[in-house]
This record gives C-alpha cells, structure tokens and sequence, in this order.
C-alpha cells in the first residue's frame, strides 16, 4: 500500500478551521431555521372566503379533516357554517386540500415547529393567526397550475342568432352524453346548492347520477322534490349555480343543464316506471287546486302520490300557466310541458281546462265537494303604468300578450298585431321575454326588428338573467337604459302611439338601498315607436275568493299570509302558494307545492282522527 | 460450536430502513440468514387500491424514502400511458431534473453509509450534510425536504420557483469539487478497502439468478443496462452521459460504480438546466375535479432506473376512480429478500450491514 492512499483520509482534517455545517439543539428551538417559501407547514384558513364546502376534507388522502359546524358563522346563502378542523395526528401536509379549496382559502405557512404537551394543541381549527400564534409568513399556496378543481364549464351548444330570430325554434341544443358527464365531473358535492335550492333538490345526488350515466336513480332524485324537471332543466331561476362552490372562482357547475341532460335522454317508458313507483301510500281524501302552474301541479303530484284524489282547476284552454302561457317557445317549447304535465296526469291527477273559479264554480262549490283547497293563481296580470297615454290600444300588456304569442307559437292561434318599431318598458325577465318575442314575430312578418328596450335600470341593474341580455344583444334588441318613461306620445289626428317621451333616471335605490327613482326632468327624449309594450312586474288577482273568507285572510302587498306550509292563516282548509305567497319564480312554485301538500296531508290526516 | 440467534435490525445503525435480518451465527460468520419485512405494514398497494388516482400521491413516495421520486414518476408515467395525456415539455426536463437530484442524494446517503459498518463516521457526516443541501433545494421547489409530491401525472405541481437553476448550479460545482475528497476519504482509504476489497461478491451468475439490476448487476457483468438508456423516459434521450461499468463485482468496485454516477448525474442535471424550454408544466388528467378524474381501463407497466435499479410500477385501471391494482416492482427485492437468505451466509456479521449498504437496498420497496 502506497504512502499516498494511507494519508489520503487525512486530507479531511482541513475542515477542522471550518465553520461546521451542523445547527447546534439549542438553536433549533431559540432561532429556528426558516423554511423554504413553498414550504408545506401548518394550516392556515381565510374565514371571510372559506364557504363550509368542505372540499378539502373530501379529497384529504389521510382523513385528517373534519368538518365543524360553528355557531358564530352566519349561515348564509351560498355556503356552510361550517370550518375544517385539522387533526395534525393524521395529516400529512401534502396540501391537496390547499390546491382543491374551492374560494382559495386555505394556505399552508411556512411554520413546522410546534410543542406543546397536550394532544389537543395538535387537533386545530385553522384561522386567518396561524396555529403558533406568531406572525405569518406563507408557505405553500395554490396556483393556476396546482389547482385540482375544473373551473371552466363545458361548452353549450346554443343556436345561432341568425337562425334563431326569425323563429320560435329552441335556442339551447343540450348536452351530449360525453359533455354531460365531462360536466358532472366537475361537482365538489358540497351540496350548497342544495340548501339554497327553495325545493332543496338532491343536486349532487343527480349530478353524481349523471356522472356514472345512472340516468333512471337520476329521475328517482329528480321526483323526489320536483315533479316538473323537464320544465325546470330549462327555465329555472337556478339559484342553486349562484351559490355553486365552483363559482367562487370559476363557472358555477351547469346544474340546470344537467337536469335537463337526465330528463331528455331517459326513454318515456322508463322514466314513467321511475316516476310512477313513488306513490306510497293511500290517503283518503280530495284535495281542489286552484291554477296549474308549477305550485299547483306541484301540490297535484305530491298529493297524489300520497294517495289523494285530486281536481286542478286551470281557467285557460290548457294546463300550465306562466310555462304555457308566459315562458316563449325559444326557451320552452311546449312537448316539454306537456311531458311533465302527463306524468302527473298519469298519477290519476284530473286537470279541467276552461273552468274558471269564481265563474264557472265557485270557491263555496269547491270547498263543499272537496276536504281542502290549495290555491296557487299566480301573478296573472301586468302592472299598470300612470303615465297619460296609456289607454291607447297601441299600449300593449306584456302577461296577455306572452298568451296570445304563445297561442299562434302552437299554431292554435293568430300571430298577434305588431307593428314595426315598438319599445318595451321593462328590464326583467318577462320584459325580456316580450322583446325577444317581438324580435322573432317582426322577423316573420317584416324580415326585420326594430325592438327598443327601455327601462329605470342602467346595464349594472338589470335584474334579468345575463343570458337575456347577451342572448337578447346578439338578436338584435337596442337598449336605452336609465331611463323614467313620461308619457306616451300620440298623434292628435289619427290617434296612433308615435313614440314613449322619457326623461334621465339619475338614481334608482337611495342610500339606504330602497328603491327610490329619482329623476332629471330636463333630459328629455322621445323614444319614437308604432306600439308600446309594458312588463314593469304583475300582480295578482283574487277576485275569485269569496268576499266573507278574504276578509278572514291576511294579505300584504300582494302576498297571502300562511304557515310553512301554506295553510292560510285564518282559513285552516284552505292553503296557498306560489307567486301570491312568496317571490315570483317557478322553483319556489315547486317548493310551496310540495310543503303545501305535506300541510294537506297532516290537516286531513289530524281531521279524520277528529271525527 | 453452537448457534446463536441474533438480529440485525429493525433499530441499527447499520440496517436500511424498517426491516429485520434474523441471522444464525457460529462464532462470527453468519450460517443462516432471513430478512423479516413486515415492519411498515403498510399495504402500499392495497392501500392504493382505495384512494383516488390523484390522493396515492401522499401515499407512494413512502415506498421508498431515500428516494421518493421515482414512485412519483412510475405512477405518473403510467397514467399518462393509460390516460394518454401528453406532458408538456418543460416538465419532462423538470422530471429529469428532480429525478437526478433524488438519485445523487440517494448515492450519496450509500456512499456516506458506509461510515457506519466500517467506523468512518466522517463519511456519514459529510454524506449527510451534502445531501441535506438537495433536500433544502427540494424543499424550495416541492415543499417538503423528503416527500415531496411534485412529479403528478400530468407533469409536475408547481413550476420550478424563480432563481432556483443557479441554486442547483452553485450546488453541482461546489459537490464536484468535493468528490475528490469522498474519494480519498472513503475509496482510497486503505481501513474502508481492507474491508470493501474482494469482499461481498457478487457474481455475475447470481446476477442472473436472482435478477439483479442496477449497479449490482452493471458491476458484475459490464452490461450497460441501465433504463435510461435502454428504454428512455422523460428526456434521457436528448441528454449526455456515460453508464460505468466493470466485470468483478465487490463491495469496492460496487461503491467506486456510485461515485462515477454521481458525477453523471451531476452532468445530466446541468445540461437539463442549459436545455430545459419555458412553458406549461402540467397537462390535464381528466375532465372534473380531482375527486372525479377517471383513468381509462388497461394495463400498463412503467420503469425507471432508480439508484438501486430497474424500479416500475404495474399498474391495472378499470376506468374509475382508482387504481384497480398497482403491482410494485422494487429495486432491492432479488438481492434485499432472495440474496439475504441464499448469499449473505458464509459471510462475516460485521459485513451483514456492508451487504446491505453496496447491494442497494431500500426495505420499505421489499415491503409494499
């Protein structure tokens, strides 16, 4: 062995004079080392973002989070009042519930040292302070690239402006199966929408039927809280996608879409096999329901299936109401109601058309032939506008004239009179409904449209849908916005409406976010138009309610006033829901509908027991 | 002379990882010799079998602590081959990058663990504190200094964090300075080679016996097999670098064989950072949330070379949300289970632990 190899070792001792590269024990506690910036430490949880979903401890591979439920978090629209509690006896700081947290909430920081003699230290909610207490430094936060969530909704066909303006025909084409469950994959399943839902529908529950393409479980959840889902997969109000986890930062989850998806591609026979099977038991009794739209046959259904006989009695030539009579053809085409409706039909629930309460029968009949009375009449009828002109028959209401379209749009009617150039006071969804109608009617009649809206809101305000207003752009409507309507304009000698002369609206809500339209009665203009439509709201209509039993109910602007579930406050058999109980939207029908018949069956039930 | 039972492991300086050698001894040469695994009991695979595709990621780096990267990278790998996703550019030289990093601290915790069993605890030491650097660089790029969950399917989790390329560099130059030193401290010292030399042979006939790979077998039988070159992942293709090999397969000449790797390590993870383009560095799995993705059905068998050889991954999907099986392929199962019981014998008990630290083994892999 050669002398070089026997001193080589020693060579080492050169780093005798170095500074050592070791961390002396006292200093890992009194000065520790600072992490790395992406360091993965210790949970920290943004309260003001975190929604409750409870994502991250869905998809936490060591099942170290728990979700808590916590009395000083409001529980709003839109989220839990619930925060992940992290039991650091399990996690293993891989920070997957940081990279799929739905608002971004949650972060990991660059803390790692933690002592404490009490295991309870280890099991923590986190907050905006960090579990040690000391300042925070973040460590390991989601980006663009880490992100496990799918923020961008899968494509919907829609048809093209051009085809779709001069005619009724159905602007949303549907998913296919591919996009459909491409979609349902993109649910976290917190079921916030479900709260927020008024009908509480079992959204994930379908969603995730949608998903492992199970579409009869998917009808079977459908029923259980919404007998019109066909109608409601295409023009529900879908509150449910305002709230969606997924929105917090990207498109809600296309929930509507989806519940369309299951009820246009399950077969008629097995879809009457699913809906058929939830009668449960035989009520005895019989229950008259006043008007068919979503909360009378609603209440219709469900009584039904609880073993009820049923008479709904709707005044217009066919069921429905506002689906047959107000939503056009384009967002709702008529085979889709008369899908939902014959299923329920099909229950053994008797619909007579053409029989108007208060007229043809009346309440008193009704009461004596029946054990209770659920009436769901709606908002039938447009708000007047006081402003001079209004009478000229050229002043046209948007409610009758959405039921005269909808007639000639079956073909059982004539196209209604419109003219060339009209405007359409209103920025709501029915006003939206009437020009987007008119825009497909003077496209068929001249070749062309000339549809004006005009109304108190600026572009920010509208209360419309968005789709309205991008769908009713691309088709053509122009908009003169933040505007007060004055009076109509005339022509003296013929008598025809020449235009609507409005002045600025400068401010709509005052500062206490009452609506409180002021005005600049000097900026003037005359908006020039052949026929003015109207759809600034509807009211309701309870001329068909005997004097003697209105005076014994209570009814505020417009709403009657009953318990939870829709018995009338003072008239114990009759009940009510629907636009005249609450809001004005076709799920909260639905919902009413269903509380109010397990309100009829509970009073029926404690009757019979009586007597 | 009698027999006497004694145990090497679980808790010993000298053992690798969580396992046991149950040894039968007469005087000090070992007469017979079983490895006990069991000590993680664990499941990796099974355990696999119940979480989503993208929760095993907390799950596998475990199967092999040393050096977790390659888990990463076969499971990943092979989702990509099932899923056919195409991984963006730049996350395959990210991959090499991290994969190389792991395979030098890897080389490095063997080749300072040899101070154990031969009493240079200097080695250890120096060992250690070099690779504790790389750890600090993983922690900068992943997170964590050991798991790090970074090489997903798809590509990578984050982008690499700005100005970490010059740390990696300052980091090579200053290793391949010292090298020499490791040199002279542990291959040229005539107590480690009294030990090392012609001592825990490896022939190559034992190499095709059991299956060795890696080292052990590129030792013994001067076959360039190495998966880098023979079925290239990532970007090894579009990289230089060198396979050592030699034909006589000792305890010397099997660490002298990971001193050279760590110099070809450092040179492909130089090169990766002159040629590594900018770009995306993760391409989607599935459509949905990790929570739903869904991995078509097939079967699939993935493998990289790890420090201690051919490592994959088997891995079976019935097109839902987890794995339907994962079949793991360890490096050190043939010479780590196989090799204890049938050569360790003969041998003496204070080279039981130098077997383990040349032959290349991870226990935790033997028992997944």
């Amino acid at each position: 062995m050669d002398k070089k190899s026997i001193l080589a070792p020693f060579k080492g001792w050169k780093y005798l004079f170095k500074k050592p590269v070791t961390v002396a024990m006292d200093d890992i506690f009194k000065n520790p080392r600072e992490s790395q910036d992406n360091y993965r430490g210790f949970h920290i949880n943004d309260w003001a973002k975190c929604i409750g979903c409870g994502t991250c401890s869905e998809v936490c591979p060591t099942n170290a989070i728990t979700m808590v439920e916590r009395s000083d978090v409001a529980d709003e629209e839109g989220s839990k009042p619930e925060r992940p509690v992290i039991d650091y006896g399990r996690c293993c700081f891989c920070a997957l519930c940081v990279d799929i947290c739905t608002s971004g909430s949650l972060s990991l920081t660059k803390e790692y040292l933690l002592n404490s003699s009490d295991p309870e230290d280890f099991y923590y909610m986190p907050t905006e302070k960090g579990i040690t207490g000391k300042p925070i430094k973040l460590g390991y936060v989601k980006d663009e690239t880490s992100d496990l969530l799918d923020l961008e909704r899968k494509h919907m066909e829609h048809v093209g402006e051009d085809e779709r303006k001069g005619s009724f025909i159905e602007i949303v084409r549907g998913f296919s199966k591919e996009q459909a469950i491409a979609e349902a994959s993109r649910c976290v399943a917190c079921e916030i929408c479900t709260k927020t839902c008024p009908a509480h529908m079992n959204i994930p529950e379908y969603i995730r039927s949608v998903w492992n393409d199970n579409l009869s479980e998917g009808v079977d959840y459908l029923y259980k809280t919404n007998p019109l889902p066909s109608v409601c997969g295409r023009i529900c109000t879908h509150k449910c996608e305002g709230a969606c986890a997924i929105s917090q930062r990207g498109d809600a989850v296309a929930i509507r879409w989806l519940k369309r998806y299951i009820v246009d591609n399950v077969p008629d026979d097995e879809y009457e096999k699913v809906v058929l099977s939830q009668v449960s038991k035989k009520g005895d009794g019989k229950v008259a329901i006043v008007g068919s739209g979503s909360a009378g046959l609603s209440a219709a259904y469900y009584l039904s299936t609880l073993g009820y006989e049923v008479d709904v009695y709707e005044r217009k030539a066919q069921a429905g109401g506002p689906m047959r009579y107000g939503a056009p053809k384009y967002r709702l085409p008529d085979d889709i109601t008369n899908r939902d409706i014959s299923f329920i039909e099909k229950l053994g629930v008797k619909i007579h058309t053409n029989t108007d309460v208060g007229k043809d029968i009346t309440m008193d009949k009704l009461k004596s032939t029946h054990d209770a009375v659920f009436i769901a009449t709606g908002y039938p009828d447009t708000r007047p506008l006081n402003i001079p002109g209004v009478d000229n028959k050229d002043v046209i209401m948007a409610m009758p004239f959405l039921a005269d379209s909808a007639d000639f749009e079956r073909g059982s009617a004539k196209m209604p009179e419109i003219k060339e150039k009209v405007v359409v006071i209103g920025s709501g969804n029915v006003a939206f409904d009437v020009a987007r109608t008119l825009v497909r009617l003077q496209n068929m009649k001249y070749g062309k449209s000339d549809v004006m809206m005009a109304a108190l809101e600026n572009r920010q305000q509208i209360p419309a849908d968005i789709e309205e207003i991008e769908e009713g752009t691309e088709e053509g409507i122009k908009f003169n916005l933040a505007c007060g309507p004055q009076k109509i304009v005339v022509d003296e000698k013929t008598g025809n409406v020449k235009g609507v002369e409005v002045c600025e609206c400068t401010q709509l809500f005052d500062e206490n976010h009452r609506f409180n339209p002021q005005f600049d009665f000097d900026a003037r203009q005359v908006l020039e138009a052949d026929q003015v439509y109207l759809a600034i709201g509807q009211m309701p209509d309870f001329t068909y309610i005997p004097d003697e039993v209105q005076s014994q109910m209570q009814i505020e602007r417009g709403k009657i006033k009953t318990n939870k579930n829709g018995q009338v406050a003072g008239v114990p058999w009759l009940f009510a829901g629907g636009d005249i109980i609450k809001g004005m939207d076709i799920i909260n029908g639905v919902a009413n509908g269903h509380d109010a018949a397990i309100g009829i069956d509970e009073y029926l039930r404690k009757n019979k027991k009586k007597s | 002379m009698k027999e006497i039972k004694l145990f090497l492991g679980p808790q010993h300086p000298g053992m690798h990882g969580n396992a046991s050698v149950h040894m039968y001894v007469e005087g000090d040469i070992i007469k017979r010799s079983y490895l006990l695994p069991g000590m993680l009991h664990r499941g990796f695979e099974k355990s696999m079998e119940r979480r989503t595709w993208m929760n095993n990621i907390a799950l596998i780096p475990r199967i092999c602590v040393p050096e977790p990267d390659t888990n990463e990278m076969v499971y990943a790998m092979n989702i990509e081959a099932l899923a056919k996703i195409k991984v963006p550019e730049r996350a395959h030289w990210i991959r090499m990058i991290i994969l190389e990093l792991a395979r030098l601290s890897a080389h490095l915790m063997a080749f300072g663990g040899i101070g154990g069993p031969t009493g240079l605890y200097t080695a250890m030491y120096w060992a250690q504190a070099d690779r504790d650097r790389i750890l600090t660089i993983f922690e900068e790029i992943t997170g964590h200094r050991v798991y790090h969950m970074y090489i997903v399917a798809g590509g990578v989790r984050k982008d690499l964090p700005k100005g970490i390329e010059n740390k990696i560099l300052d980091f090579l130059n200053d290793l391949e300075s010292r090298l020499p030193e490791y040199e002279d401290l542990v291959l040229n010292n005539p107590t480690v080679r009294a030990r090392t030399v012609d001592n825990i042979l490896l022939p190559a006939e034992v190499v095709w016996e059991l299956g060795v790979t890696g080292i052990g077998m590129r030792s013994a039988t001067g076959q360039e097999y190495d998966i880098r070159k023979v079925a290239p992942y990532a970007r090894y293709e579009k990289v230089d670098f060198k396979v050592p090999t030699a034909t006589y397969s000792d305890a010397q000449t099997r660490m002298t064989l990971k001193y050279q790797e760590m110099y070809q390590s450092i040179n492909i993870i130089k090169q990766a950072i002159d040629m590594m383009p900018g770009g995306k560095v993760r391409a989607k799995v599935a459509d949905g949330s990790a929570l739903r993705w869904r991995v078509p059905a097939g079967q699939v068998y993935s493998a990289v070379e790890a420090s201690r050889g051919e490592y994959g991954y088997y891995t079976v999907s019935d097109g839902n949300t987890m794995p339907y099986r994962v079949a793991v392929r360890g490096a050190s199962f043939p010479q780590g289970l196989l090799g204890v019981e049938k050569y360790m014998p003969g041998h003496r008990i204070d080279d039981a632990p130098l077997w383990f630290d040349t032959m290349g083994i991870c226990s935790p892999e033997i028992d997944r």
